[in-house]
């Protein structure tokens, strides 16, 4: 296996952008990331999407972007695991380049969420979750995400405040991202004020519903200098785990255990440890979740990452910076595209210089994302060298 | 829209709450699977899911999917029954403030929605207090 660098990012302004297709949403950021590299061709492509058959009516998405892109013939691939899309793209075009195949890969992802009305995007992404067991008795996402917030309310004493405290400090973060849909701040007590959707969570403890792509160029460490001008970021390791998709399944509602698994394989994949990493991207599509998911990667005890954002730990600055971009929650969440989305981040960390959201020092990065409730987990470790 | 066949074909679990036991390992399964992710056992002996149970945990879904908006708000849980087995059902004939973790609840039998425009309704599981 070879070793793979990150030369190239790119990600447009999120939103709902309704005079853009699909299609160009995805080539926009693709040239972004083309562009930043500075590469004048690719070989292949990864595209993660959760369910443009849903939200755009349109499947064999490998083939329409590859062509839209200007690059078919080359092979280009579509890869799903819900939510996790993205992150999953990313890891085949890491194996593409590691195991030799390809020189320079391109992996994107992509969401047109607003082409459907609430309830047909509530559809689409009810689909995530296990279609005849929890979806027919009327849940929803934030209701099954609410459930595990009770559960960890009840066993470990974590409070409201604590969920809306995620919700705080990711739209501070969010606020100092230009490319952020919600780029502002929100108060605690408007979080706990705002629409109530599934007890004990509100509006503003969900991610929202977002167009945007993001995507990045990758090839193998020892050519990047000649490739790119930019800083390569090595992908120091990747990591892929599974779960139940349906919460009732699960030995422990409260606990994440694909997140835990694929963070212990990216820990040892990477020969680290989590007091070694200087700053996370999380998959925060609730507040709760945010909380479930620094316990899994082993950033807090099990039952304490309720006061991570409480007492400032998990804040730009504090012990274990989470979600510097302000997460899905500020950033905006189009499901295919919020592991690229993560990627990007991590590499413009890592590259320093970043301006005003610069962890200071940063060398080495996380980005943790997650499908469903958890059903699967996509954890990759990136270092500069 | 979908076929009748999906229907009928969950009529087992959700009218007659059949489940399956691994019979190398005895754990238990609702639905019912072909292979047991505890030991890989593929025989199973058929069961039925207890009726008394208690919620693991709870939510009150306000902003509900489009075919349930007019039932909104209503409860929906997760409860435990006897052998450890989990299932996910709303809970009806509750007031919110009554729910908690631990509540008993035992299963009935009711409508859950009416399927797309032509109106099949469609029956399965809810959750009921005991008090
Ligand atoms: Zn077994």
């Amino acid at each position: 296996m070879r070793d793979v660098a990150v030369i190239g990012v790119g990600m447009q302004k999120w939103g709902e952008l309704w005079e853009k297709s699909l299609r160009d949403i995805f080539t926009e950021s693709a040239l972004l990331a083309i562009d930043d590299a500075g590469v004048d061709h690719i070989e292949s492509m990864y595209v993660g999407c959760m369910t443009s058959g849903l939200f755009a009516g349109q499947e064999h998405l490998g083939s329409l972007l590859a062509d839209y892109l200007g690059v078919a013939p080359i092979p280009s691939l579509r890869v799903e695991t819900a939510c996790a899309s993205g992150g999953a793209a990313f890891r085949q075009a890491f194996f593409d380049v590691a195991c030799g195949e390809h020189d320079i890969v391109l992996a994107g992802g992509v969401e047109k969420m607003t082409d459907v009305d609430g309830g047909g995007a509530t559809y689409a992404l009810s689909t995530a979750a296990d279609a005849e067991y929890e979806v027919y008795h009327g849940v929803t996402f934030p209701g099954l995400y609410a459930m595990m917030a009770v559960a960890h309310m009840h066993k470990y004493g974590t409070t409201r405040d604590q969920l809306a405290h995620v919700s705080v400090k990711n739209h501070h973060n969010g606020s100092k991202n230009p490319l952020a849909q919600y780029p502002f701040e929100v108060s605690l007590d408007q979080v706990k004020n705002s629409v109530a959707v599934a007890d004990p969570l509100n509006i503003l403890d969900c991610s929202p519903i977002t167009d945007g792509a993001a995507a990045a160029i990758l090839c193998p460490l020892e050519m990047a200098g000649k490739l790119s001008d930019k800083p390569p970021i090595k992908i120091l390791s990747s990591a892929h785990a599974t779960d139940s998709i349906a919460l009732d399944s699960r030995e422990d509602i409260a606990w994440l255990s694909a997140v835990e698994k694929a963070g212990e394989i990216a820990y040892t994949g990477a020969g680290l440890t989590p007091s070694d990493i200087d700053f996370v991207e999380v998959h925060d599509c609730f507040t709760i979740a945010e909380i479930c998911v620094i316990e899994a990667l082993g950033f807090f005890d099990r039952g304490k990452g309720g006061t991570g954002a409480e007492s400032g730990e998990t804040a730009m600055g504090g012990r274990i910076p989470v979600n510097p971009s302000g997460g899905l929650k500020s950033k905006g969440h189009p499901v295919g595209a919020t592991g690229l989305a993560q990627i990007a981040e991590v590499t413009k960390q890592l590259r320093g210089g970043f301006g005003e959201r610069q962890v200071e020092g940063a060398t080495i990065g996380m980005a943790q994302n997650m499908g469903g409730t958890g059903g699967s987990c996509v954890v990759h470790i990136l270092g500069s060298v | 829209m979908s076929t009748s066949a999906r229907y009928w074909r969950e009529i087992p679990q959700r009218y007659r709450l059949e489940a399956a036991k691994c019979t190398s390992c005895g754990k238990q399964f609702f639905p019912p699977r072909l292979v047991c992710n505890g030991c890989g056992g593929r025989e199973f002996e058929a069961t039925k899911l207890s009726d008394k149970g208690k919620l693991a945990t709870y939510t009150v879904i306000r902003i509900a999917p489009s075919d349930l908006t007019q039932q909104a708000p209503y409860a929906i849980g997760i409860a435990e029954f006897d052998g450890g087995l989990r299932v996910t059902a709303q809970v009806a004939d509750v007031d919110f403030d009554e729910l908690k973790v631990g509540m008993p609840v035992r299963i009935e039998f009711r409508r859950i929605r009416e399927e797309g425009e032509a109106g099949i309704l469609c029956y399965g599981y809810k959750f009921v207090p005991v008090r």
